[in-house]
């Protein structure tokens, strides 16, 4: 009966941070409604509240960096569910999972003080300079940018995906790789043509996975990504994500409204990062369990 | 050899390269972190102030983090108090009951470590700050064991489903009932992997900053008293990183440093209790 009481718990947890923010931002939903969503304008002085920059920031700070992270940690993952080179997997591993141990606020002062000022000069000039006049890649160049927070965040996401598509590629039934090798397959069209083509499921849920990490992912994005709360025109331009402005205002918003309305951009979060982890499992899961 | 073999290899040798290099790529993010926060941390944190002052204005000497170090020990002992004996009879209970509660607890589990620590941070903000007025130890603790919880669960559960079942049928087999049978044979088997999943959950919640922001605050002063703001490793980092002080950019870093320090001994000495424990189960 306790242990019960205990197991439920963390169900509990789950709907009572869902409600609990729902019922906290009721004031910003009820006067805004959902042209919230759809808001350019971020005013707590006149009371002016739209999330459209934090959501465009969020979702674009995530993708990029899934797109430097996913052909990495599939890298990783074809490493370390090799057969044979245990020394060099057990390497591999250990290091993969310290880059998950490290907090967020140690890649953010790392981020802020020896990466930006790297990238900024190795990268940012550089491409300004030469590709600026595609309107993606303008300038000017900055510091703090949504490309530095991209950055930052794919090596953040690396071991959660590295890690899950290490287990859905080990999970591929030993026989194919198996069937391609004795046919005379290199290594190459084993892994390429036989092995990824049956994780695929996996690995996409992976990615997913790791987009709910990156969604949400706050201390470090915050340092470097600039804070400025405008739809950002180029990925060298700073921006601003749903996590980063709850932390930057909320001990400092006053009033019934504007906590409400960070409230609700946390409430947009929560509700947009549960959908993707259920998503994620789903995917993961199907293709991890049968071969066990 | 036909040309068309020979291309084949080299595309495979190429391929395999690319793979092996992007690996190694994977890992110069980590060299660079470890590297630079141990350099940049360490003239902070190899004064005896640091670790017995608390913090001081900016050009006063002998400022240190002491009530920080204090600040997150406090907060994470209390997180575990909570999180901890809550997680792990979850998890015991996943594996030695099942049924439909045990996926539900699975998925909610599941989903809640991916729940931004921000939005843990406005949930504990909402329920344990704003009714009392004022920011306390106390509610970042409680903001913490939140994060832990699903953490201590899943290991729970994994390190118990690793014992074998010859164990509860010899249990039950003796008439003991089942609770006694999953709480005095199966966890005590299980408990090197239960302590280390509870140690793994204390390294993450020791360096969580955000849930901390609006529940712990933070606290320029030496306090043990949970009902009190309290400062904690992570906040001195997050904050002194932000200022342009050299002197507390030196001091973020030194946090920094024992920040990271902690956790590789944590990590380390957890993945060898694990293939301990691995080995032993193999062999019973």
């Amino acid at each position: 009966m306790l242990t019960t009481a205990a197991a439920l718990v963390a169900p509990l947890l789950v709907l009572a941070i869902v409600l609990v923010l729902a019922v906290q931002s009721a004031p910003a939903v009820t006067r805004f409604g959902p042209g919230f969503l759809f808001g350019t304008s971020w005013n707590p002085v006149t009371l002016e509240f739209g999330a459209l920059p934090f959501i465009v920031g969020t979702l674009a700070s995530s993708a990029i960096a899934l797109a430097l992270a996913v052909p990495v940690g599939v890298a990783v993952a074809l490493v370390l569910a090799e057969p044979g080179a245990r020394g060099l997997r057990g390497a591999v591993g250990t290091g993969v999972e310290l880059l998950a141990a490290i907090p967020s606020v140690v890649y953010g002062v790392w981020a802020l003080y020896v990466m930006a000022p790297f990238v900024y000069l190795h990268v940012e000039v550089p491409v300004v300079q030469r590709l600026g006049w595609i309107g993606a890649l303008s300038g000017p160049p900055r510091q703090t940018s949504l490309f530095t927070a991209s950055l930052v965040l794919a090596i953040m996401v690396l071991p959660t995906l590295g890690a899950i598509s290490r287990d859905v590629v080990r999970a591929v039934p030993k026989g194919l790789r198996e069937s391609a090798v004795a046919l005379g397959a290199t290594w190459w069209e084993t892994n390429w043509k036989v092995i990824l083509p049956a994780a695929r499921g996996g690995i996409f849920g992976a990615g997913v996975l790791a987009l709910g990490r990156a969604l949400g992912e706050t201390i470090a994005v915050t340092m470097v990504i600039g804070n400025r709360p405008d739809v950002p025109a180029s990925i060298f331009a700073p921006a601003y994500t749903l996590a980063s402005v709850i932390a930057n205002e909320f001990t400092e918003a006053t009033g019934p409204v504007y906590p409400a309305a960070l409230l609700e951009l946390g409430l947009v979060l929560i509700l947009v990062t549960f959908a993707i982890n259920l998503l994620a499992l789903l995917l993961v899961r199907r293709s991890v369990e049968p071969a066990r | 050899m036909p040309a068309r073999n020979v291309w084949r290899r080299a595309t495979s040798s190429l391929a395999r390269g690319a793979v092996y290099g992007l690996t190694a790529v994977a890992l110069i993010p980590l060299g660079l972190v470890l590297w630079h926060t141990v350099v940049n941390g360490l003239p902070a944190a190899t004064h005896v102030d640091f670790f017995v002052n608390v913090e001081r204005p900016v050009g006063i000497p002998g400022a240190g983090v002491a009530h920080a170090i204090v600040g997150s020990a406090i907060m994470v002992g209390i997180a575990s108090a909570v999180a901890v004996p809550l997680g792990v009879v979850s998890g015991v209970n996943l594996v030695e009951f099942g049924g439909g509660l045990a996926r539900a607890v699975r998925l909610a589990a599941d989903v809640l470590v991916g729940a931004p620590s921000i939005a843990i941070g406005l949930f504990a903000y909402v329920l344990f700050v704003a009714p009392f007025h004022h920011f306390s130890g106390m509610a970042g603790a409680l903001a913490l064991a939140i994060l832990m919880l699903p953490v201590v669960i899943r290991t729970t559960e994994g390190a118990v489903a690793l014992i074998p079942a010859g164990l509860r049928e010899s249990g039950l087999a003796l008439g003991l009932p089942r609770w006694r049978v999953a709480l005095q044979l199966v966890l005590p088997a299980a408990a090197p992997g239960v302590i280390t999943g509870a140690l793994l959950a204390m390294a993450r919640a020791a360096g969580e900053t955000a849930p901390l922001l609006f529940t712990g605050f933070g606290n320029r002063f030496w306090t043990v008293d949970p009902t009190q703001p309290m400062s904690a490793l992570p906040l001195i980092v997050f904050h002194d990183a932000l200022t342009p002080y050299p002197s507390l950019q030196q001091q973020a870093w030194g946090a920094a440093l024992v920040l990271v320090a902690a956790m590789l001994v944590i990590n380390l000495a957890s993945r060898w209790v694990v293939r301990r424990q691995q080995r032993f189960a193999g062999q019973l």
